[in-house]
């Protein structure tokens, strides 16, 4: 099983440094985002209290799901994704190869946007490197976790563009809300750490649950 | 995983409906190994529909599927491991090389050695001097070869073709069909849907003509294929 | 349709005309007066708006392992319903709020989570009708992960504003205005239970529809 995985996700991120088409497009498109919401939130040079950590998130949230879309729709041009449903392989071990290639994705643009986000509002993102890593780790596999598993469900529906984000956010909401209160509390003069630690271990219960529940769904989910 | 195998082929009423349009409708048929089985039949008579249901990707509405005394439902994983399927769509990424594409499905399939197994295919496709150049540069006919490679490379029992020799020049075409007798000659079971009554002819062991989902007539070792699909069109039932 | 329908559904309307009588009986409550009596239809239709969700819930996951299209049909009747009686409760909740606290939403816990519950129900129907064939699986996974996400949303919708929880504007249940909630409970209850059948029926319809339309062509 785990073999599987590795393969997949081996796969996957040969194909996508072959062209670096998603990743690109992806940071470019979180980075707007960014500016986007800069344009509208910032007021004479002060952003609203908070604001870099939801900016952050909301930065992730949507290139994510511009990720996810593309990263399924390559699987769909060849009908890539049936062959790999016809093989042997244990199909919830697919499904952990697809959501780790997500995963690290998003960790990438991730690397590059919180120095971007701490320098254009002036927040102290990389005062606790290891509280913030916890927090963007959990909180994007929380959000990959869903979303890899309604990407795979949608490739064979129609409308599956703008069905993906009406799908994925109502649920991934707890997500937000963790990932942005966390960053926040971490951008405090004075950080309370107790609350950051309930917030990652909110997050990784629920990474816990969500991955579980994507396995044991993948399966029926994927057989027609 | 116990590996499995099965000596024939046995479709028993089968039938698969999309809502209300009816795909297939009690298709009933036997073949065995070493044979050449093909599904005839114009657009839409589900020929796609009837491969997929073989190849266990959909599940029959009603009616059963037996691989020899196994069944898609109980086996699952072990019984994909003993089909190969070569599709429409080629089930190949464009972004890698063929080499790739080859290792990564033999990884797949659990071959020991996926870059020796990726090297035989790659020999027997006749593209061993491509084996590095991304499948996006290949013509049709040479992603079809590096595709039926990857359609067997884990040596399957059942061997599903959906419209194989579409856009293949002669050349291709001829190292098709040698490819397909070889793998009657190796007992394997091939069941090849397709337009071209021309290649057909010759090919086959039995033929199935199919029109509207429904199996029109079977017909034994067929030798003039192009007028029996005539007469089975030109018929009103 | 079953031979209790017709009967219970005279009985429901009965009821829901007797229970504005019922209502306006019922003891003013001190500091809302008039205003609070829309309580009586706003927290039954919360419950069954609950009721709904989670039987949608179990209807998917017994749909999605074990195939069964009565479980389907069920499910999408169940969301339809939840949609519904969301929208009953949260268009007489910030009717209610407005007038008794002055203000018309409040980001608390109760009514976020209502909020988002909602825009899950609403997010399985817009699947069901536009996502194309397999959409019944679909919906139903998203029901499922809908079910699953219920404590995470509330812990983390409640701990979202401090992490001390705060007071809600939302009153807990009080327990003297009884007859009068008790019994438009039992009015919200039976016409969750008729609809539910309703709608069941017409998907029933559908299918068997379908079934017929198969058939001419044997």
């Amino acid at each position: 099983m785990i073999k599987t995985a590795w393969l997949v996700l081996k796969k996957d991120l040969t194909v996508e440094v072959r062209s670096l088409e998603i990743a690109y497009t992806t940071l470019f498109f979180a980075i707007s985002c960014v500016l986007f919401f800069a344009f509208a939130l910032v007021k004479e040079g002060q952003a609203p209290e908070d604001g870099a950590a939801g900016i952050l998130w909301i930065a992730i949230a949507f290139g994510g799901t511009l990720a996810l879309g593309r990263t399924f729709e390559r699987e769909r041009q060849s009908e890539t994704l049936r062959a790999l449903l016809m093989a042997p392989a244990a199909r919830p071990a697919i499904y952990v190869g697809k959501l780790l290639g997500i995963v690290a994705l998003l960790v990438a643009a991730e690397i590059v946007l919180v120095p971007l986000v701490a320098f254009l509002f002036q927040a102290p993102l990389l005062s606790h490197p290891f509280w913030l890593s916890a927090v963007l780790l959990t909180g994007t596999i929380g959000f990959a976790a869903v979303g890899t598993l309604f990407s795979a469900m949608l490739v064979r529906a129609r409308s599956r563009d703008v069905l993906l984000p009406v799908l994925l956010y109502p649920i991934t909401v707890p997500v937000i809300i963790a990932g942005v209160r966390a960053t926040a509390a971490l951008l405090q003069p004075d950080v309370e750490l107790a609350l950051v630690r309930f917030w990652v271990a909110l997050l990784i219960a629920l990474d816990v649950v969500f991955v579980t529940l994507a396995l044991w769904t993948f399966e029926p989910l994927m057989t027609d | 995983m116990i590996p499995i195998d099965f000596d024939d082929l046995t479709a028993d009423e089968v039938s698969r409906h999309f809502g209300r349009r009816r795909a297939l409708s009690r298709i009933s048929f036997q073949t065995r190994k070493g044979s050449i089985l093909g599904l005839l039949g114009p657009n839409g008579a589900g020929k796609s529909t009837m491969l997929g249901v073989l190849a266990t990707l959909l599940r029959a509405s009603s009616g059963t599927i037996r691989y020899g005394t196994h069944t898609a439902g109980a086996s699952g994983a072990a019984l994909r491991s003993r089909i190969g399927i070569l599709g429409h769509d080629l089930f190949l990424y464009p972004e890698l090389t063929a080499r790739e594409n080859l290792a990564f499905f033999a990884g797949l399939y659990g071959a020991g050695d996926p870059q020796e197994a990726a090297d035989v295919a790659l020999q027997r496709s006749g593209l061993a001097d491509r084996a590095d150049d991304p499948v996006a540069s290949f013509s049709r006919g040479m992603r079809q070869r590096v595709a039926l490679e990857r359609a067997l490379i884990h040596a399957p029992r059942l061997v599903l073709l959906d419209e194989p020799f579409t856009g293949l020049d002669d050349a291709s075409t001829a190292a098709l069909v040698a490819r397909l007798q070889g793998l009657r000659e190796s007992e394997a079971i091939v069941v090849l849907a397709t337009h071209d009554l021309d290649l057909a002819e010759g090919l086959l062991d039995t033929a199935l003509f199919l029109r509207d989902g429904r199996l029109a007539e079977a017909v034994a070792r067929p030798d003039s294929l192009r007028s029996t699909y005539r007469t089975i069109m030109r018929r009103t039932t | 349709m079953p031979k209790w329908f017709i009967p219970v559904a005279a009985v429901t309307a009965l009821m829901f005309a007797a229970s504005p009588f019922l209502i306006a009986n019922a003891p003013y409550e001190a500091t809302m007066g008039l205003v609070q009596k829309i309580f009586y239809y706003h927290l039954p239709s919360a419950w069954v708006f609950l009721l709904s969700a989670i039987v949608c819930g179990i209807a998917s996951a017994r749909f999605l392992f074990g195939g069964s299209p009565r479980q389907d049909r069920l499910a999408y009747a169940a969301a339809e319903l939840t949609v519904l009686f969301g929208a009953i409760v949260l268009v007489t909740g910030p009717l209610w709020a407005r007038k008794a606290w002055g203000v018309w939403w409040q980001w608390d816990v109760r009514l976020t989570s209502s909020l988002m519950g909602w825009m899950v129900a609403w997010a399985y129907l817009l699947v069901r009708k536009y996502g194309g064939p397999g959409s019944d699986k679909l919906a139903a996974g998203l029901a499922l992960f809908g079910m699953a996400n219920v404590p995470f949303v509330y812990i983390s919708v409640n701990y979202w504003r401090t992490i001390h929880p705060a007071t809600s504007v939302v009153p807990t249940l009080p327990v003297d205005m009884g007859v009068a909630l008790w019994f438009a409970v039992a009015c919200f209850l039976l016409l969750f239970v008729l609809l539910l059948r309703l709608r069941v029926y017409l998907e029933e319809q559908r299918t068997r529809l379908d079934a017929l339309y198969l058939s001419l062509d044997e």
